[in-house]
């Protein structure tokens, strides 16, 4: 047992910290820090400066444009990222497609997708959900019918999240209805200016329009588009699942928003103290924390893990439940600690001298609001319960 | 013992809960809630036409109700129906102008709106902490200082403000809006509140001794929170149940999943617990125990308005975070409700104070 960095991985944070300094736009990660809404433009040139690093592909293997990171690294990288609020990496095209298309992609599509996702030529989204397919995923209705070179795509897909930014999205689609619903789905990316596409946005609760409703109406798609084989697409939509759901559990953002919460507990005065000083306060605050160092090793521990066994196993499951529970419960305490200063509509917060509380608490109801997505997508967290039950404990 | 309404109340209940079903649709409810004025003007003054607002007062102070439980009952037929109209800033009001011996008859007939402007921005909860100053100018008292998140505050004509007279004691005082600078919001749950900033505002001394008025103020208003957050449970865990029932996924009701059907018996079971604490909280009003069981009940149902809202989101997956459906409206009031009148913390807090006084015997109660 050795909890300390080597010194290689010491190196390799201060060089993250000095990239992180030097490259990281500073209205970038302002709006980062305050919790405003990051425009497609401003995604882009945060990828283009990673790019440009060779620092963008984070789970790709080198040969394929990634960095070559152990899973060390990539947790110092992640986790200084989120510390100077970069922008997070949109994970459609990059820590889903892109780990796909290099495990079950022909090198054609390789060569056609690989480098536009990297050049940010591309932005992926993902169509797997559909209003009648939810956690039970292998019922999705989208078909997909072969016609000579072309498979011919109608359906809904909806929960599309940033497909108003996309210029393509990979779909999971029925392709037969013969035997279990999972030996029929196959894995189809569509360019989204097809026609016979329609893309609506939906509102949630905090009022920000970050998902969509795709609909498919005679869409033809040409068979090259397909991933792997016909009817073998339930395998890869697990495959990434399993990276998505890593994805989520999201230390670095518990760790940016611990350190958020602290620093300003520390500033605010309610009730004649200082809000740490509220003993009450104090004990959620530090049941937190410790919540937080015990998650800290946990990942480490699983990401060992992983490394040995080559890919992350049914421990996704469990990083995304510990995960989004600790970041759900930080954006709880964000909230509160404002008391009624929490109460504006996002877009009626009042600035200036009028301001209820500094910019970067202003977003904390809208956040705590939003961030309940946590726990319900990638996999509700009721289903990596039944997937830890099953294949870790054998219930 | 006896746990049903009286007849007054009951029918105070059915015709409030109809006219709202009849008049706030969730659609009309969202465009009002959420645009401004952040509630409907021309359905308030029907509101009070039907005596709501006049249920809030005792008749000695012109009203027809006023006890906890008149309260009790109006609040949680508005929760029920996630009623965006300020009431709150017109309990409050009442009981405040009421402690001054003020004619309530243009408040209570709808005809002038009134807000009362407590908290502060170092000041959330506790009136004891309050720094807003009035002073003697050469007409009169002017009022100096911030009032924060004033419930209704952007769309009252008459505003209740506690101030310290020259510095001193807390003391209520009645300002015009209009004589005050007034940045007004609207809520992430709908409805309206404001800051308030009095830079040498005019204003009538009503009440010169205010510390008692303002407790028995806020406790009115805990307690009708309270009441609110129990009747939009209620809609909450009956709008679950039915999606339990027909949602399917793996060819089946999700209801009929075992993870799911012990956590909505568990939410079922807390909130007859809100209930019944909101029902002790009614019950003990005027009594020497009202302080301290409309703090029990605030920190109870903040508790479980929380666990209702997050569970509800939760157990209905993706749909619950739409904008369109109601459940996401029902779960902002239910979370936001502990920002108000104090938090689980404070109340627990002012629960906690009495097992902490020093010397307390064994058998204190
Ligand atoms: C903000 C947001 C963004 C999203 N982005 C995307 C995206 O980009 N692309 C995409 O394809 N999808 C996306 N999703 C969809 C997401 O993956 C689904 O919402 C999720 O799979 C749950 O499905 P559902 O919402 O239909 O809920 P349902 O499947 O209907 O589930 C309802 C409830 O029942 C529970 N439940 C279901 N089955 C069981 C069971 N067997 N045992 C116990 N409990 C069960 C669930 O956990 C949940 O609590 C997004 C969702 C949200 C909210």
């Amino acid at each position: 047992m050795d909890l300390t960095y080597s010194p290689e991985e010491r190196a390799f944070q201060v060089e993250v910290r000095t990239f992180l300094a030097e490259q990281l736009p500073a209205d970038l990660s302002e709006k980062v820090r305050t919790g405003a809404e990051l425009t497609k433009s401003d995604h882009d040139r945060w990828h283009a400066a990673l790019n440009a690093k060779g620092w963008l592909a984070t789970t790709w293997p080198r040969g394929f444009g990634g960095p070559g990171w152990t899973p060390v690294q990539r947790h110092i990288f992640e986790e200084e990222c989120c510390r100077a609020f970069a922008p997070r990496i949109v994970p459609f095209g990059l820590h889903m497609l892109g780990p796909v298309l290099i495990e079950f992609g022909t090198p054609d599509q390789q060569q056609a997708y690989l480098p536009r996702i990297l050049s940010g030529a591309d932005w992926w989204c993902q169509g797997y959900s559909e209003p009648g397919a939810g956690s039970d995923l292998a019922s999705l209705k989208t078909r997909a019918v072969r016609d000579g070179d072309s498979y011919v795509v109608n359906g809904q897909k909806t929960w599309t999240t940033l497909g108003q930014y996309a210029n393509r999205i990979f779909c999971l689609v029925r392709t037969s209805a013969e035997g279990k619903p999972q030996q029929g789905i196959s894995f189809l990316l569509v360019d989204l200016d097809t026609p016979g596409i329609e893309m609506r946005p939906i509102r949630l609760i905090e009022g920000g329009c970050e998902v969509n409703e795709v609909f498919f109406t005679d869409v033809r798609v040409p068979v090259t588009n397909l991933v792997g084989a016909e009817n073998q697409g339930w395998t890869i939509a697990k495959f990434l699942l399993t990276h998505e759901r890593t994805n989520i559990a999201g230390l670095g953002f518990s760790i940016q928003a611990f350190e958020q919460l602290r620093s300003f507990a520390r500033r605010r005065r309610a009730n004649g103290k200082r809000l740490v000083d509220d003993p009450l306060f104090a004990a959620r605050l530090s049941e937190i924390e410790i919540d937080l160092e015990a998650m800290k090793i946990t990942n480490l521990r699983m990401l060992a893990e992983a490394r040995k066994t080559g890919a992350p196993g049914p421990e996704s499951s469990m990083l995304k439940i510990k995960g989004t529970q600790i970041r759900q419960v930080l954006n709880d305490l964000a909230r509160r600690a404002l008391g009624p200063a929490a109460v504006p509509f996002p877009s009626e917060v009042l600035g200036g001298n009028a301001a209820l509380v500094p910019p970067d608490q202003a977003m904390n109801a809208a956040r705590y609001f939003n961030n309940r997505k946590l726990s319900i997508f990638g996999g509700s967290n009721e289903i990596q319960r039944n997937i830890l039950a099953k294949a870790k404990l054998g219930l | 013992m006896d746990f049903e309404p009286t007849e007054e109340r009951r029918l105070l209940a059915e015709t409030l809960a109809r006219f709202l079903a009849a008049e706030y649709s969730i659609e009309h409810r969202n465009s009002v809630a959420y645009s401004e004025p952040f509630h409907d003007p021309v359905k308030w003054r029907a509101l009070a036409d039907l005596g709501v607002l006049h249920a809030l007062a005792a008749p000695a102070d012109g009203g027809m109700g006023g006890a906890g439980f008149d309260i009790a009952t109006v609040f949680e037929t508005l929760g029920a129906a996630l009623c965006p109209e300020p009431f709150l800033g017109a309990l409050l009001s009442v009981r405040l102008l009421a402690a001054a011996g003020c004619d309530l008859a243009p408040l209570l007939s709808g005809q002038i709106r009134y807000a009362a402007a407590v908290g502060e921005t170092d000041a959330p909860y506790d009136p004891a902490e309050i720094g807003c100053e009035a002073h003697r100018g050469r007409n009169g008292w002017v009022l100096h200082g911030r009032k924060s998140v004033v419930y209704g505050g952007a769309s009252a004509e008459r505003l209740v403000i506690a101030a310290r007279a020259d510095g001193g004691a807390l003391a209520l005082w009645e300002v015009a809006a209009s004589d005050a600078r007034i940045s007004g919001y609207g809520m992430i749950d709908g409805g309206n509140a404001a800051e308030v900033f009095l830079d040498g505002t005019p204003a009538a001394m009503i009440l010169p001794e205010a510390g008692a008025a303002l407790q028995d103020a806020l406790d009115h208003g805990a307690l009708a929170l309270c009441a609110e957050a129990v009747g939009a449970m209620d809609t909450a865990q009956a709008m679950l149940l039915d999606y339990l029932q027909t949602r399917r996924q793996f060819g089946r009701p999700i209801g009929s999943f075992q993870a799911l059907q012990h956590r909505m018996v568990d939410l079922t079971i807390e909130i007859e617990q809100a209930r019944s604490i909101t029902i002790l909280a009614a019950g003990n009003m005027g009594t020497d125990r009202q302080t301290r069981t409309v703090s029990m009940a605030k920190n109870l149902v903040g508790r479980m308005a929380k666990l209702v809202a997050e569970e509800l989101i939760q157990m209905h997956g993706g749909i619950a975070m739409t904008w369109e459906y109601p459940a996401s409206h029902f779960a902002k009031r239910l979370v936001m409700i502990d920002h108000q009148l104090g938090d689980t913390d404070f109340h627990l807090h002012r629960v906690m104070a009495e097992h902490m006084r020093p010397g307390n015997g064994p058998s204190s109660g």
